[in-house]
């Protein structure tokens, strides 16, 4: 298989190990003068565009940052919960910048660029000092050391953390970066705009129109690059773990002005979530992985066991990930804990009001931390009730604030009975196409984080998506940048009465009026869940395709409907959140069919992507690497219609294997 | 379509924009379940709103889970309403009885201008931190991080003060509109670890500077602020900051 000439993902010559050190040692450089005269653009400013806007303030490029939040503090990435992966071997358990890499192209099933993931696994230890430097309250050993734990699809433990506000700490430290930017002028905070389009002039991304939301004025900025870090689209599917706002307007309107699509269908169904309690759930809420380092899951081994957790005898209980992956247990990787709830519960094992729950339970490691504290203390026969009143207060410690939410969310108390948890969509591996420096296909338009498609191939490891946010930001675009910035120098800021830009806005003012004209009957979330229902029922967790083939049917049809009788009420003018979704629901619905076509093609399974048709005898997920070892990029070429390129992954360092984690 | 079996009336706060005047709006929410969380509830009613070709009520949220710091709803009187230690996105229906009347209203702060309804202008906290609330450490300069040793306490209580969500909730809680509870948190984060000692003295002044300049009021210790805050930052840290705003004034005093 060849990739195709449309693709040059532009991987240095040379060792693995030797490619990034070489490459960052002779990519091209601006001087510090006319970087004063550069402006760059970041849309989006979660930890990938804060800590990209705050570096690249600090080199000296001008930078615009947008948020459609009211502060670029609320961006997404601050409900990261559980940690932050770094290759420091800090625990002397046999950690490495190779097994980091290994352990991530496997986690990925074999879908990612081994180029991109061994540069990722360099730099994580960077972004911890980074981050300490800053004044980020990592945990912390009784030494003074940084603590680390355990997360899914790892032998080791390398993950840091903050109780479990691992993202909040990491956001703010790149926050104050980013705003200390902001008070020295070198940084221009454009906080509650959204990007509506972007600008290109002869095919150069040199802009993007933006409407401020309080005022409802599009408006017109030049960048000689523009960065999109805007995140994932899990909201496609209406019900995520994702903030109400997340979007993919801004990578939705970047493929359909050049930028090719990569991996559409690669979406991460998260394993521990509070289950759906009924049709008024706006969102779902995740419960952090690093409760599986603590938490045994389990349902029972009788059918329709109606008696509360608790009564039930532990010889009884099933722990099915233990029993059927002893090597990695409950620490196997998302997209295979994930599928091993459902096929419990669709076995009729399920537990809870909707039997499609399973429970996460802390008792047994609440007395195994018991007893440790209580030998620390120097109590020699404490009771039973002694140890798990010392147990529960580690356990607060770890995850008060993760129960606080359970509690606060079901009315039932985890500290004292099982949590029931069930699989909710969390993450997009897929994202823009993007070469080595994390450029689109568009000269000029970059994308980092989660916005990318680039480093976790068809399924992400717990912890790593902090990690590789911070190290697009503060450690991979500051140099890869300049490859393209240096042959900027003579480009001067373009006017923005520009034709592109005129035509551009004029065509986002013409959508606005479109949207407020229609005056339907129907409310934009009403399309919104339709559109998720058809997309989890579809293209969630299982997919086959007969199913994505109705799907794709049923998305087109939802779309001509949406554009005929959906209601935006208000005025263009002004604070207008409906006019707002609308924006964000029209783009999901185009999106929703790419995935499906992406999802229908591929015809294996791989990480997240799981096609009934394609598995093992024991249910695993069945890989075609003969035919489908490849980055499926899409170019946009008009209405429903996508055209598929092939970047051929080659694995020079890694033998492809079935993963094993039994 | 019908979810559970309460029924409210909301008296919400309806305002055009920070130059026209707001007034109180009655609405009546129907069907609402105990297990949906008071925004939830609030969709169902905006739902109803646009069916019947009216303007939902506007209001700030965004990630549901109480940790972005987004909602800022001032419920019957009190920020996030009436549950201690949540956001206004974690409170649910199940706080609340069939039948009763619930007054909802935007924060109250002259440094928190009103956009629209329910929503604020909170930029007055970004301003304050860009004037001191980092440390200054360009990308690049960092040695390993284990070289930096902390002692654990100083590190939870860190942690503990660094967990503020910048709602805005004890300003709006303030007699006074004093954002002291706010600043003083990142300050006092700063102030514990070594990695802030450089820069403390011009920390703390600057922020404090910039916060009488963006019109929040003055501390007189009533502790609402304490009480209020969804992430239960400590009163202590605006002890800790009163006493690092003294010293650094009189060394600075000093030192001129």
């Amino acid at each position: 298989m060849a990739s195709s000439s449309k693709l040059n993902a532009r991987i240095p010559e040379g060792k693995l190990e030797e490619k990034w050190t070489k490459y960052r040692s002779t990519v091209h450089l601006v001087n510090p003068a006319n970087k004063r005269s550069l402006e760059v653009i970041v849309v989006g400013s979660g930890l990938a565009g804060a800590s990209a806007a705050a570096t690249l303030a600090e080199m000296g490029y001008k930078v615009k940052v947008f948020c459609f939040q009211d502060s670029p503090r609320r961006a997404h990435s601050i409900a990261a919960q559980g940690g932050v992966n770094a290759a420091k071997n800090y625990q002397n358990d046999g950690d490495s910048v190779y097994r980091l890499f290994y352990d991530t192209i496997k986690g990925g099933d074999y879908r990612a660029r081994e180029a991109n993931v061994h540069r990722l696994s360099e730099v994580s230890g960077n972004i911890i000092d980074q981050c300490v430097a800053q004044g980020v309250p990592f945990a912390r050993e009784y030494g003074g050391t940084l603590s680390n734990r355990s997360f899914g699809g790892t032998q080791v433990q390398r993950t840091f953390y903050a109780a479990g506000q691992t993202g909040q700490q990491l956001l703010l430290g790149a926050y104050s970066a980013l705003q200390r930017q902001v008070g020295m002028g070198a940084v221009q905070l454009l906080a509650r705009h959204e990007m509506m389009d972007v600008v290109n002039i002869d095919g150069k991304c040199r802009g993007i129109i933006a409407r401020d939301l309080v005022t409802g004025k599009l408006e017109r900025h030049f960048g000689h690059a523009v960065l999109l870090c805007t995140g994932g689209y899990g909201n496609v599917f209406f019900l995520s773990t994702n903030a109400m706002g997340s979007n993919v307007t801004a990578a939705w309107k970047a493929h359909k002005k050049g930028a090719f699509f990569g991996n559409p269908c690669y979406t991460q169904i998260h394993p521990t979530c509070i289950p759906v309690s009924g049709d008024h759930q706006s969102k779902l809420t995740l419960m952090s992985e690093s409760l599986r380092n603590d938490g045994r899951i389990w349902v029972p081994k009788k059918k329709d066991d109606n008696r509360k957790p608790n009564d039930i005898p532990e010889d009884e209980r099933d722990y099915y990930l233990e029993r059927r992956y002893p090597a990695f247990g409950n620490l196997v990787p998302r997209d295979v804990a994930s599928r091993a709830a459902k096929e419990r519960c669709d076995a009729g094992y399920g537990v809870g009001a909707s039997k499609m729950a399973v429970y996460l339970d802390f008792a047994a490691n609440t007395e195994r931390y018991g007893k440790i504290q209580a030998n620390k203390l120097g109590l020699h026969n404490p009771s039973k009730e002694e140890i798990i009143r010392l147990g529960k207060e580690v356990v607060k410690e770890k995850y008060g604030n993760l129960f606080d939410m359970y509690k606060q969310i079901t009315d039932e108390d985890p500290y004292e009975m099982p949590m029931r948890i069930y699989p909710a969509v969390h993450y997009t591996m897929g994202g823009l196409w993007v070469d080595y420096n994390l450029m689109t296909t568009v000269p000029g338009l970059y994308a980092l984080g989660e916005a990318n498609f680039s480093d976790h191939g068809a399924n992400r490891l717990g912890a790593s998506a902090l990690m590789q946010g911070l190290a697009d930001g503060y450690f991979v675009i500051p140099y890869t940048i300049g490859d393209y910035l240096s042959e900027e120098i003579r480009t001067k800021a373009i006017p923005t009465d520009n034709e592109a830009f005129v035509k551009a806005e004029a065509e986002v003012q013409e959508r606005i009026t479109k949207l407020l004209s229609i005056k339907g009957t129907k409310s934009v979330d009403h399309f919104h869940k339709r559109l998720g229902k058809i997309m989890w029922d579809k293209c969630g967790m299982a997919r086959n395709a007969q199913g994505l083939q109705t799907a794709i049917t049923e998305i087109q049809q939802l779309k001509k409907e949406f554009w005929e009788n959906v209601r935006v009420p208000g005025d263009a003018n002004e604070l207008n959140t409906e006019l707002e979704k609308a924006h964000r629901v029209a783009d999901f619905i185009e999106l929703g069919e790419l995935m499906c076509k992406d999802a229908l093609h591929r015809n294996e399974s791989c990480g997240g992507h799981f096609r009934e048709e394609y598995q093992t005898p024991d249910g695993e997920a069945l890989r075609d690497d003969d035919n489908f070892a490849y980055v499926a990029a899409w170019e946009y070429k008009g209405e429903s219609q996508f055209e598929l390129h092939k970047e051929e992954l080659k694995y020079e360092n890694i033998k492809l294997a079935q993963r094993n984690y039994a | 379509m019908s979810h559970g079996n309460m029924n409210l009336t909301l008296k919400v706060w309806k305002q055009k924009n920070k130059d026209t005047k707001g007034r109180f709006e009655t609405y009546q929410a129907k069907g609402i379940s105990p297990d949906m969380s008071f925004l939830e509830m609030f969709d169902v009613v905006n739902e109803q709103l646009i069916n019947e070709g009216k303007e939902p009520i506007a209001f700030d949220h965004d990630c549901r889970e109480g940790i972005c710091g987004m909602c800022s709803m001032y419920i019957n009187g009190r920020p996030h309403g009436p549950k201690q230690g949540i956001t206004t996105c974690q409170l649910h229906m199940r706080s609340f009885k069939d039948g009763d009347t619930i007054v909802v209203e935007p924060w109250r702060s002259a440094a928190f201008p009103v956009i629209k309804d329910l929503a604020v202008d909170r930029s007055s906290f970004d301003r304050i931190i860009a004037a001191g609330g980092f440390v200054s450490v360009n990308t690049g300069n960092a040695k390993d991080a284990n070289n930096i040793l902390i002692n654990k306490d100083d590190a939870d209580e860190a942690f503990n003060a660094a967990a503020c969500i910048g709602c805005g909730a004890c300003v709006a809680a303030c007699k006074n509109s004093s954002a002291m509870l706010f600043v003083s948190a990142k300050v006092s984060q700063l102030a514990l670890l070594p990695q802030g000692q450089i820069e403390k003295q011009d920390r703390v002044l600057n922020m404090v500077k910039q916060m009488d300049e963006e019109g929040f009021g003055n501390c007189t210790n009533t502790g609402a602020c304490e009480a209020e805050c969804p992430k239960a930052i400590s009163l202590e840290n605006i002890a800790r900051m009163n006493r690092e705003y003294s010293l650094a004034t009189f060394a600075q005093n000093k030192i001129k």
